[in-house]
């Protein structure tokens, strides 16, 4: 019983909860249980709120014995990155440096999904800060892929993918500054979204950089992925970089998924050395799939996007180190060093070395580097120059293409420890999905089957011009619909069981 | 650094040219602070005025106070500024405890407004005109308290404690262009601007500017150099130079001190200094080395401020009466010289004034109270003229009184010290303390009569036609009555009553 | 490009208040040479003509009306504090002012 439970869809349990089928409770205890049984194993979760993810589905249940009106994805539950403040709930950013703060706010999106009627099971693991592409950077261990647990589950939002995937969850969110979102949700076979950057509030999402940084997403059906989508985005005015317009009609591409007639562009500039074959292969099969179902393929040649990377190790690093300069011992957060002769100064410096990582340190350091005078117009000035040629680059495409796809990751997911001490090496996991960050479009990942050589999933991205959303479900869902039909099975049946 | 060191000012200014560059930081008088909701409300609680934007929280993010906008394109405008067409908001960089997120959201190449100029009138009339270099947008710091050290001072305090209700409240900062060739007026020039500029903010009703609350506070940069140079010499910055007098106290004292340090060959170290109330001396602050690397970007986190140009006009069109122009206008209606109207604008005194005349005195007479009895009193106790406990209406009603022949000049005194004193309105003071003009010419007569009586030998002088020894028979009135009597009318009586023609 | 010294980790690590180790910066050095080696070619390719962006979307005027919104309460606003005393935050002593 329970494990047909977790293995429903976010709308099918919806359905089931408000048909009276199942109750809201019943399906939160499944999930409790299920996390009870592998995340042990797994470590998808910093923090699970048991009690209150039973309250919240009891709310729900009273709802509809009440006779009220259930939301799209009322008792469903959810696993929140834990970059979101959660009111009274511990939220870490996968940071020593804020272990054991408890917000006194929700943000935006909490609120919003509390709203909906989600069920929020609990905070999941992700590299510190969201500063990686592993997991491997949270101060609290690092998540296994459900595929294969000495793997990583992408990150930074590996903990959000691996809940999925382990069927701990139905519905995650995750946060996408360079591709934390869609890298994990490739490496895991799952479904992830990275609106239109202003798509969805950063309110009380724990800023990495600023200009890149948006919420989205995670499911593992493209379907669930719109309606959580719908539930969470729109204009806030807490959030000055929100956009003021309706949300692009997600839900209903996804219910109407297709392709024909539509023009696809497949970029030069994303293959080349550092595929993998399996994925190449995969990638090339997308497209020729593509074609059948009656889409016209675009070559494109983007040539600013081989300075993507770049520009992305330029701004990212320094906005961050500017953002994260409020980690200072203070006000909230680790205090280490304060014997009552030291000074602020230095309590704020020991801190801050004991409470952040490696890979956070390093990029502040660069950030401070690019920022600073004699440096600002070599380095930041000029990234964000490069931005600008991106985002050219992009609509030009746009001008010959209603959506471009590409692999979302260059490899399947690779052994943890295997590039933790290689930044350069790390960085590379993101090549195909900073484009879209840089210059604020939409993009998604989802499965496009298994890398022949190591059986491991290959994501597909597709990307879409700003606020155009809803064509990523629509392309999206037609092309789920026929690996579905090809495959005879979602491709998260093919995973080991845990 | 003791006083002793200093160059006599006349000497410095024989030999060098002092320039100056003056900031001021107004805190604005929005409701709400410049990125947050929070309430700006004056004494409240310790941190019973934040939120997490403006406590810095992880996840907050800011949002622009339209009013804080506003203002500032008024005030860009009445500095006759351009106001930028589009413009952004950008991080500087530094760590400090009382300020939450360790970087100021401030504006950098982009000020919303620049290149305007502000005249200010000297004492002796003479109009200088000072350059503006650019009004921008920012936020105030939180407050700290120093704990443990022997004055309260950060020096030898063990801890500090702090509350960051001012934290996020709306500042702009105006700063000049360097102010050349005002020679010795250097201090007079740098009293006179910031004393007009706090005219200017009040008028256009975007701050009370009371620089006693550090509502309005002024940074002053100077250097000297050698006359005839055209470069100019190394600057110091004296902070939070709070009230007008220390303003020309600073500048005074730097440029002494300058002079001082450049005649004996030595070089002045670019630092900020302190400014010291008590001596109008300066210390030395924080030497300002290269390691003060702001590392200024736009603020991701708001979208760019772009001011239509409707709108400007629009603001343009409803700018109110410039001070300067004000105060000419009200120099007239009032007819005293520029000199005094240059006094009455030092001591804070016009707004005061206007609201008296408001309240039915005449202009003389409100012009004389709050300049003389009030002014005095202001000094001695250290308050604004507008910090006084009395408000304009009671200054006409004693006006009134003292017109009516109710009260004369000593008794006035007597009732406005009452009144400050916190007895009571102008009225009540009079009824409490008995003070009113002995006009019975019964009693007054009896009052003459002993006094020509008990002093028989004056009381002669007069009949001998010494009409000036009238004054002691009038002291002697004057005190039996308590000095409720109207002195002249007691001398006309005394000389009547000794047959004398006054 | 000049390769960057373990000074100029020393004195940047400074600027961004991290009390690194000794061993943290030589190591940081060796790999924020790598990084920067690899990303400084930004600067060749973005002319002088090509305005910068800051902001992903292009919007202005965002602003709120100035009104009042309900604050945290002052438990609330201290809550995470790691010292507190007389309802604020207390902290070591401050030094470089005055
Ligand atoms: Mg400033
Ligand atoms: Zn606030």
């Amino acid at each position: 019983m329970s494990d047909s439970i977790i293995k429903l869809t976010a709308a099918e349990t919806a359905a089931k909860i408000a048909s009276g089928e199942l109750t809201a409770v019943e399906v939160t205890e499944a999930h409790l249980a299920r996390i009870e049984a592998v995340d042990e194993k797994v470590h998808a979760f910093l923090h699970v709120d048991r009690e209150g993810a039973l309250a919240q589905a009891r709310a729900v249940d009273a709802k509809r014995a009440a006779g009220e009106k259930l939301g799209p994805l009322a008792g469903v539950p959810l696993a929140l990155k834990d970059i979101f403040t959660t009111e009274g709930i511990p939220t870490t950013v996968g940071s020593k440096i804020l272990e054991g703060w408890i917000p006194p706010y929700d943000a935006t999106v909490t609120k919003r999904l509390k709203d909906a009627d989600v069920v929020i099971l609990g905070k999941t693991n992700m590299d510190e800060f969201a500063m990686g592409s592993s997991t491997e950077n949270s101060a609290y261990g690092p998540t296994g892929n459900p595929w294969d647990l000495t793997r990583i589950p992408g990150g930074s939002g590996g903990g959000s993918s691996a809940a999925l995937a382990a069927f701990e969850a139905p519905l995650a969110i995750g946060t996408d500054t360079g591709g934390s979102i869609r890298q994990p949700a490739a490496v895991t076979g799952t479904v992830g979204v990275k609106p239109t950057y202003g798509g969805v509030s950063r309110y009380g999402m724990v800023a990495f950089s600023s200009s890149l940084d948006q919420g989205g997403p995670c499911a593992r059906t493209v379907l669930d992925a719109a309606l959580l989508h719908e539930a969470i985005a729109g204009h806030d005015p807490l959030d000055s970089t929100s956009i003021d317009a309706p949300v692009p009609p997600v839900v209903e591409a996804a219910r109407n998924g297709s392709v024909a007639g539509m023009r696809v562009g497949v970029v030069k500039q994303f293959r080349g050395e550092g595929y993998q074959a399996g994925v190449v292969q995969r990638f090339d099969e997308s497209v020729e799939l593509l074609r059948k179902l009656g889409a016209t393929v675009v070559e494109l040649d983007c040539p600013s996007f081989d300075l993507a990377l770049s520009a992305y190790y330029l701004i990212a690093p320094s906005e961050c180190s500017s953002n994260l300069a409020r980690f200072d011992a203070m006000r909230y957060g680790l205090r280490v060093g304060d014997d009552g002769t030291r000074s602020a100064e230095e309590v704020t410096a020991i801190t801050r070395e004991e409470g952040f990582g490696d890979e956070v340190k390093r990029r502040v350091i660069l950030g401070t580097y690019a920022l600073s005078s004699g440096y600002y117009d070599a380095y930041y000035g000029s990234a964000q120059k490069v931005r600008t040629l991106i985002t050219r680059d992009f609509e030009r495409a746009f001008e010959e293409v209603d959506v471009i796809v590409s692999p979302t990751t260059p490899t399947t997911a690779f052994p943890i420890g295997e590039r933790a001490d290689d930044p350069m090496a790390m960085y590379l996991a993101d090549l195909c999905t900073i484009p879209t960050n840089l210059a604020g479009n939409a993009a998604m990942s989802l499965p496009c089957g298994l890398a022949p050589e190591d059986g491991l999933p290959v994501g597909l991205q597709i990307i879409a011009p700003a606020m155009k959303d809803d064509r990523l479900y629509k392309v999206g869902a037609a092309v789920e619909a026929a690996f579905v039909e090809q495959w005879g099975h979602p491709l998260l049946e093919e995973a080991p069981s845990l | 650094m003791t006083v002793t060191d200093l160059v006599p000012y006349d000497d410095a200014l024989a030999a060098y040219d002092p320039v100056m560059g003056l900031e001021v930081h107004v805190e604005l008088g929005t409701k709400t602070k410049m990125f947050c909701g929070c309430s700006t409300e004056l004494g409240a609680d310790a941190n019973s005025q934040t939120c997490p934007t403006c406590l810095g929280l992880p996840g907050s993010l800011p949002v622009v106070n339209a009013v804080g906008v506003e203002s500032a394109v008024k005030i860009g405008l009445a500095l006759h500024c351009e106001i930028a067409e589009w413009c952004r908001f950008a991080r500087k960089n530094y760590f400090y405890p009382d300020m939450p997120k360790n970087f100021q959201t401030s504006q950098y190449d982009e000020p919303i407004a620049f290149d305007g100029y502000l005249d200010v009138q000297l004492e002796d009339g003479e109009v200088f005109r000072v350059e503006i270099e650019r009004a921008h947008m920012e936020e105030d710091t939180g407050k700290s308290t120093h704990v443990g050290g022997a004055t309260g001072r950060i020096h030898g305090a063990s801890h500090s404690l702090l509350d960051y209700n001012r934290a996020g409240i709306p500042l702009i900062e105006i700063v000049t262009k360097p102010i050349e060739g005002a020679g010795e007026r250097a201090p007079e020039v740098a009293k006179a601007y910031v004393a007009e500029l706090r005219e200017l903010i009040k008028a256009l009703g975007v701050s009370e500017a009371r620089m006693e609350m550090g509502q309005m506070r002024c940074d002053v940069n100077l250097s000297l150099r050698p006359k005839g140079r055209q470069e100019f010499g190394t600057r110091s910055e004296t902070k939070n130079v709070n009230s007008l007098r220390s303003v020309e106290r600073a500048a005074r004292f730097e440029i002494q001190r300058h002079a001082a340090v450049l005649s004996s060959g030595g070089t002045i170290v670019q630092e900020t200094r302190h400014f010291h109330e008590e001596d109008g001396s300066t210390t030395a602050g924080r030497i300002k080395d290269n390691a003060e690397d702001y590392r200024y970007f736009p603020e991701p986190d708001l979208v760019p401020v772009a001011p239509p140009r409707e709108w400007v006009e629009e603001l343009r069109s409803t700018l109110p009466e410039l001070p300067r122009v004000r105060r000419n206008r009200l120099r007239e209606e009032w007819g005293v010289s520029e000199h005094d109207m240059q006094s009455i604008l030092n001591a804070g005194a016009i707004g005061p004034i206007v609201a008296t005349i408001e309240a039915g005195a005449d202009a003389a007479a409100a012009r004389k109270w709050w300049m003389g009895e009030l002014a005095r009193n202001a000094n001695e106790t250290g308050r604004p003229l507008e910090g006084l406990p009395i408000t304009p209406a009671q200054v006409a009603r004693v006006a009134e009184l003292v017109k009516g022949g109710d009260l004369n000049d000593k008794l006035a005194r007597q009732v406005i010290e009452g009144v400050l004193a916190g007895e009571g309105d102008p009225d009540t003071v009079v009824e409490k303390r008995g003070l009113k003009v002995v006009s019975d010419e019964g009693a007054l007569t009896t009052a003459v009569e002993e006094a020509i009586a008990g002093n028989p030998a004056i009381a002669d002088k007069i009949r001998g036609g010494k009409v000036a020894a009238a004054g002691a028979l009038v002291g002697a009135v004057m005190k039996a009555t308590r000095g409720q009597a109207d002195a002249a009318r007691v001398k006309e009586l005394i000389l009547a009553q000794l047959g004398v023609e006054g | 490009m000049p390769g960057i010294t373990r000074e100029e980790v020393a004195h940047l690590a400074r600027l961004a208040r991290l009390e690194l180790k000794a061993e943290e910066l030589e190591h940081f050095a060796g790999q924020l040479d790598d990084i920067l080696g690899a990303v400084a070619r930004v600067s060749e390719v973005a002319g002088q003509d090509v305005p910068p962006t800051s902001h992903p979307l292009p919007m202005t005027n965002v602003m709120r009306a100035d009104e009042v919104r309900p604050s945290l309460t002052p438990e609330q606003a201290l809550s995470g504090a790691p010292a507190q005393e007389q309802q604020r935050f207390k902290v070591p002593q401050i030094l470089g002012e005055d």
